[in-house]
């Protein structure tokens, strides 16, 4: 087991989680973050989807990766990310149908997830597979849980439930509570990962910048 | 080796797709069954949610059963040409669409909701940005609307795609689609303000007025072309 959790690995798993999130910190995916998080349920099949398939292509370019003629590399990673994007939405339109129609277009452009790329250009292409899967698995899950942060309050606030069961009481709204329609609406989900970044830093003082 | 050789980036490329190739048509049509099942779910589904039932956490299948009792598919001429079950469900509505009108096959549901007959027809049109398509549910007069049902393709959020909300479609419920003379007009879906004395109006969406225009279009046609058995 030792070497299965090295503390290079463990650094590689954490990272992604906090300090290195790919949301967050490397502003990247930040287009999907916003599209499905208005409900819990899509963020979280979004969120498990995309480390799913992160994690599964760190794994095949990092095998590949000694063999992976140089000049058409992009291709070859695009083309192994594409595949398994097509089989995960050919088991979502088999498996969870509503789902599928819910996520529409974003389960085919998790392709175009700059996590993605970003992840196999600049770590599976120079590890061995499994510190690759563990990166992103980190990766995946630290993207995930921005989404599943952003999609609670969102549904909460905009539709005062939690994966369409009702949370906020009957009672509340007859006293004059409104859903507050801003939170279902894309700006909000931008102002909500711009707040969870103002926690972030905060609690992180080496993240921010010094002017 | 070396992995920068021209044939060796060639044959690399060649043998992958071919691999991924197999790999995707495998998954695709080992799950093609399942695929379909659910898309026909999702179309049941659909024809009932014109007749204002609830489907939260029932089966569509079994509702539908339940509800639908005949499938007609006729011609514009009202003659039947069919009445078993699943005949009128496994008409492709659009490829329908593009042959004569004397050679369409027309599906009609006819369904048993509380003892009241009611007739259920197909829409099909084109939005803004993409098709629409839909479901109107008529009483046993053949003329007043019982209920709709309208989803889209890719209408803008907010604007357009209002049409797949129920406030929108509640507003169809109790409108005629035949005037006095009993002659076959639609329903008209206006700004809000003007007026039509000819036929029945429901008020259009703010900001999206070529969805709602869309709408208009698609009752006038797709009913349309069911005139004959209407006033049968």
């Amino acid at each position: 087991m030792s070497k299965l959790f090295s503390n290079r690995t463990k650094e590689v798993f954490l990272g992604p989680l906090s300090k290195n999130n790919p949301i967050t910190v490397q502003v990247l995916g930040i287009c999907s973050a916003l599209a499905v998080t208005a409900k819990l349920e899509p963020a979280l099949v979004m969120g498990i989807s995309v480390t799913i398939i992160v994690a599964f292509a760190n794994v095949i370019i990092s095998m590949l990766r000694k063999t992976i003629p140089n000049r058409i590399r992009i291709i070859v990673q695009l083309v192994v990310v594409a595949a398994l994007v097509t089989v995960v939405s050919e088991i979502l339109k088999a498996f969870a149908y509503d789902v599928s129609v819910q996520l529409s277009v974003y389960i085919g452009l998790i392709i175009t997830n700059c996590i993605l790329m970003g992840r196999l250009e600049a770590f599976a292409m120079s590890n061995k597979p499994w510190e690759s899967f563990v990166d992103g698995l980190g990766n995946g899950l630290g993207y995930a849980w921005i989404l599943i942060a952003v999609a609670f309050f969102r549904e909460l606030l905009g539709s005062g439930t939690l994966l369409d069961f009702r949370i906020i009481p009957q009672a509340v709204y007859d006293h004059g509570y409104v859903n507050n329609g801003l939170m279902i609406l894309p700006p909000m989900a931008l102002i909500l990962v711009a707040c969870i970044i103002w926690v972030h830093r905060a609690l992180n003082k080496d993240l921010q910048e010094k002017n | 080796m070396n992995t920068n050789k021209n044939s060796y980036t060639l044959i690399y490329a060649v043998v992958m797709v071919i691999i991924v190739a197999l790999l995707l048509a495998l998954i695709s049509s080992g799950l093609k069954s399942k695929q379909t099942e659910n898309v026909e779910l999702d179309r049941k589904g659909q024809i009932l949610s014109s007749l204002q039932i609830n489907l939260a956490g029932e089966n569509p299948a079994e509702l539908y059963e339940k509800y639908i009792v005949k499938e007609l598919v006729v011609n514009n001429k009202a003659d039947i040409i069919s009445e078993k079950k699943g005949d009128a469900f496994a008409i492709d509505v659009v490829k329908e669409t593009s042959k004569k009108l004397e050679d369409r096959k027309l599906p009609v549901y006819v369904a048993n909701v509380e003892g009241k007959t009611k007739y259920i027809i197909p829409l099909r049109g084109a939005g803004l940005w993409g098709p629409i398509w839909g479901y109107v549910a008529l009483d046993e007069d053949k003329n007043t609307v019982f209920g709709t049902f309208f989803s889209h393709a890719s209408e803008t959020p907010g604007l357009g795609a209002e049409i797949s909300t129920p406030i929108f479609q509640h507003e169809f419920v109790g409108k005629h689609i035949l005037n006095d003379k009993q002659e076959f007009v639609s329903i008209a879906v206006m700004k809000v303000g003007q007026t039509t004395k000819t036929q029945d109006q429901v008020d259009g969406i703010s900001g999206g007025t070529i969805t709602s225009k869309g709408v208009e279009q698609m009752l006038l046609n797709s009913i349309g072309q069911y005139e004959a058995f209407l006033k049968r």
